[in-house]
């Protein structure tokens, strides 16, 4: 039985019923990016040079291409999540806050995709 | 907001900013900061998988100093995040909420975040 009133209930306030999975869901991501991304850090500091043959070869060796397309999924996910949670709280008019969502969430996963389509490319031409 | 004024309770402009603040708003900025930095994380993948000629290109203006500025800051931003984020999960199993504990693990987190961004780039630079 709901102590709601009609008009609650039709309006569909109350809580959204999500909002535990949006919490799981960043603490998940910020540990595998707390190892995705402390790998990227170090190897960045050991790769040899920046020039292209050198950062290619990087690319393109089977388990670096690997961890980069998770740190690509993983930190476009996490970036997402967070960047929804810093409009929720800012952007509260009714056209902009939804427009700053769907844009930020259409964003994340094309760069995301791009990213991770990228590391494909250069692993499977060598 | 309006002045009406009517007290009103002390606030961000008023407090002296506790450590503490300091790291929380951080959280965020470097957060959004890096947010903007996968952008360039995706275009180095992306002008890199183009091909020699585009690489080139991308690495002479990602040498720019402008671009190398930017670089250190979001090694920062990284360190320091990764450093909070970790201070966050272990508040999240209900550790270090001690006034003590909470102002000694931010001053940690920002001390190693800036000595390991100069670690990392005195060696690059």
């Amino acid at each position: 039985m709901s102590l709601k009133t009609p008009l609650g209930r039709v309006l569909g306030l109350g809580s959204a019923k999500e909002g535990t999975d949006h919490f799981v869901s960043q603490r998940l991501s910020a540990i595998g990016l707390a190892l995705l991304g402390s790998w990227f850090l170090v190897s960045m500091y050991l790769l040899p040079g920046t020039h292209y043959l050198e950062v290619v070869r990087f690319i393109g060796k089977p388990i670096n291409s690997v961890l980069l397309v998770l740190l690509c999924i993983t930190v476009a996910y996490h970036s997402y999540l967070g960047v929804q949670v810093v409009i929720e709280d800012y952007v509260h008019a009714p056209v902009s806050k939804p427009l700053a969502l769907v844009v930020s969430r259409f964003a994340h996963i094309f760069v995301g995709v791009a990213a991770a389509y990228a590391v494909l490319r250069i692993g499977l031409q060598i | 907001m309006r002045n009406s004024g009517r007290p009103l309770s002390p606030h961000l402009t008023i407090y002296r900013w506790p450590i503490t603040m300091v790291l929380s708003i951080l959280h965020r900025a470097t957060g959004l900061a890096m947010s903007l930095g996968l952008i360039v994380f995706a275009a180095w993948l992306v002008q890199a998988a183009a091909g020699p000629e585009q690489y080139q290109n991308f690495r002479a203006l990602m040498s720019q100093p402008v671009a190398i500025a930017l670089l250190v800051g979001w090694t920062f931003a990284f360190l320091l995040h990764l450093g909070n984020g970790i201070r966050h999960l272990v508040w999240d199993s209900c550790y270090g909420f001690e006034k003590q504990h909470a102002n000694a693990s931010a001053w940690a987190v920002l001390v190693l975040a800036a000595l390991l961004t100069a670690a990392f780039w005195v060696v690059k630079l």
